[in-house]
């Protein structure tokens, strides 16, 4: 199947036409107008979807590896011509629902001597700034809401933003568990800022573009016509996915990073002082947070929208973002399963000591790896030499840090 | 090497994961309000009343209204009423039979003390109600369950208690008989004198212990 053939494949291009078919016969500025507030609404509501359903999952699967069901029992609602049906129970999908009712039902307290105006805009700011990030994000050929230019400077720079709400709300809630945890989140989220960065900026030099079309273009092609050019098949761009994965979930507050919200220390952190559905949008803001970094990887090291194999290019674009997101998130929700929370100095001291080294050292690696690009000869020798780069710094600095901590005995526990 | 352990542990997680859904030794959950787990059989919580008779539960009460319970009980949960037929004279049959069950602490003592085997223990354990009063007052038409129940509840207690109550009918029998006899040589020798023992007392002569638990 030639390219030409997948590119204008009738589900590739079915998004499209399906808008033009409603935005057709607009004159130019108004079509212009109403395309943006169509991809607009199609993003919250996907977006919103996949978070209802996200949370159900992440708590179907936290109850399955802890060997309980988890929540099954929200019954869909009994519509009164429907009465006979009964109460339908749908393994708990509605729950998603419940729950959203749930939060807006509830009573709003503010704090009597809260910053009244700060404490309603960090929550609205927050979500603000983690929608603006599903801008840039490519989710098929033809899919993509904002072309731009430095459009991953963007990304991270309207994530970035969110720190700010988090301090925002820690603030305004005059509370001292809420002041200290939104201390506690802004070491946090710089701390991970860094590695972050660094992480992806090798995508950057070798695709030599700031924008995510041209980066999932970088990595189009096969190699010997199955394997794909993705980043994240080369040592470089392994080391960088995982240390963009590991401050990803430093960044979106996510377990065993979710020192902001230890519950055994601050209560819930700067979500303290919020109730009903300020506090269900802190949480959705969390979600699109981690969404939108998932996004954000598969773009920089996944390959993007891009099949794994030639022959499944005939699946749609989009369709291969979904699975590459879904995998992705489902990978957060296993490691929250897994690993208990981090305390606060080894938190930071794992981003200073151990990321931002190992992210720097692959900015060499990278280098190296453009730099043998020239023969074939070179080509087959600068896979061992990118190895040993980033094995070996990985090993060495590991030893270092976990010298006399680890690996740990424990006395009284069966091995 | 470092970071071997996060491997294994995310192994684990994903062997309960899997798990979870075929191994029903990880999968231990049985959802309650539509499964139901048989109760232990040694599980106790508030009295019943023994009926010999599912279809006429009143008339077959094992209980004579001899208020053993209800003095022996620590809590005074129960109040028990005699009934008396028209001249006034005690009937071996209560008139009111009442367990306050939020008085109750299911201390089984009203069931050992029982010389009748007429009182024990329910599995009963769904009580909630919404009221703090009436539905908590149990009455004597609440607490009579036939003998059939108390076998399914407790099979092997059950079973113990019918064979001792089937021995002491005999030996009642044989007692019974005995005296006829007895009365039927001096109503030979002696006619005007004879008197027939009441049906009651050949059980009271012989209070067995309670079934060991």
């Amino acid at each position: 199947m030639s390219a030409a053939a997948t590119t204008d494949a009738f589900l590739e291009r079915a998004p499209q036409l399906l808008r033009d078919a409603v935005t057709g016969f607009l004159p130019e500025p108004w079509r212009w107008i109403v395309n943006g507030i169509i991809a607009i609404a199609v993003i919250l509501a996907v977006f919103g979807l996949l978070f209802a359903f996200l949370t159900l999952a992440e708590r179907k699967i936290l109850g399955r590896v802890q060997n309980r069901p988890g929540p099954n029992r929200a019954p869909t609602p009994t519509l009164p011509f429907l009465k006979f049906l009964g109460k339908i129970r749908t393994y708990g999908l509605a729950q998603p629902f419940a729950d959203g009712v749930k939060a807006l039902t509830k009573e709003d307290v503010v704090p009597r001597d809260a910053d009244k105006l700060l404490h309603f805009l960090a929550p609205v700011a927050l979500l603000a700034f983690s929608i603006l990030t599903f801008a840039v994000i490519p989710y098929g050929r033809h899919l993509v809401p904002l072309e731009l230019d430095a459009a991953v400077l963007y990304f991270f720079a309207a994530g970035a933003s969110t720190e700010l709400a988090v301090f925002m709300a820690g603030w305004a809630s005059r509370n001292k568990y809420s002041l200290l945890a939104a201390m506690r989140a802004l070491a946090q989220l710089i701390s991970y800022e860094l590695p972050l960065l660094l992480s992806w900026v090798p995508v950057v030099m070798l695709a030599g573009t700031l924008s995510t079309t041209g980066i999932v273009e970088a990595q189009a092609g096969w190699k010997w016509g199955f394997i794909p050019h993705w980043h994240v098949l080369t040592p470089w761009g392994f080391c960088g996915f995982v240390i963009f994965m590991v401050s990803a979930l430093a960044e979106s507050n996510r377990s065993p990073f979710d020192l902001p919200e230890a519950e055994s220390e601050l209560i819930a952190g700067h979500l303290t002082e919020y109730s009903g559905f300020k506090y269900a949008l802190f949480f959705m803001a969390e979600y699109f947070g981690m969404i939108a970094l998932s996004g954000m990887a598969i773009t920089l090291f996944l390959g993007g929208w891009r099949a794994p194999l030639p022959f499944l290019e005939f699946v749609p674009s989009y369709a291969w973002f979904a699975v590459k997101l879904i995998t992705l998130l489902l990978g957060f929700i296993w490691i929250r399963a897994t690993f208990p929370r981090l305390r606060m100095d080894q938190l930071t001291r794992f981003a200073w000591k151990f990321l931002v080294p190992l992210a720097l050292i692959n900015l060499g690696t990278t280098t190296v790896w453009s730099l043998m690009a020239g023969s074939t000869a070179l080509q087959i020798a600068r896979w061992p030499i990118c190895l040993a780069l980033v094995v070996v710094p990985f090993v060495v600095i590991g030893r270092t840090l976990s010298a006399g901590v680890a690996p740990r005995t424990y006395r009284y526990a069966a091995s | 090497m470092l970071g071997t352990g996060l491997i294994q542990g995310l192994a684990v997680t994903a062997k309960n994961l899997v798990g979870s859904f075929h191994d029903p030794a990880r999968y231990t959950t049985v959802e309650y309000p539509e499964v139901k787990q048989k109760l232990p059989e040694a599980y106790r919580n508030f009295p019943f009343l023994v009926a010999e008779n599912a279809e006429d539960p009143m008339g077959t009460l094992r209980c004579v209204a001899c208020l053993i319970c209800e003095k022996e009980c620590p809590p005074q949960c129960i109040y028990i009423v005699r009934e008396r037929d028209a001249k006034g004279k005690v009937v071996t049959r209560p008139k009111v039979f009442d367990i306050d069950i939020s008085v109750c602490m299911s201390c089984q003592i009203c069931v050992e003390v029982c010389p009748f085997d007429a009182i024990k223990m329910d599995q009963e354990f769904e009580i909630a109600t919404a009221s703090r009063f009436d539905a908590l007052l149990l009455k004597k038409e609440d607490l009579a369950k036939p003998n059939t129940y108390y076998h399914q509840i407790h099979p092997k207690e059950a079973a113990e208690v019918d064979a001792i109550l089937a021995e002491q009918k005999a030996k009642a029998a044989a007692t019974k008989a005995e005296a006829a006899s007895k009365s039927e040589a001096a109503k030979a020798t002696k006619p005007a004198s004879a008197t027939t023992p009441s049906p009651a007392a050949p059980r009271a002569e012989a209070p067995k212990p309670p079934p060991a638990a």
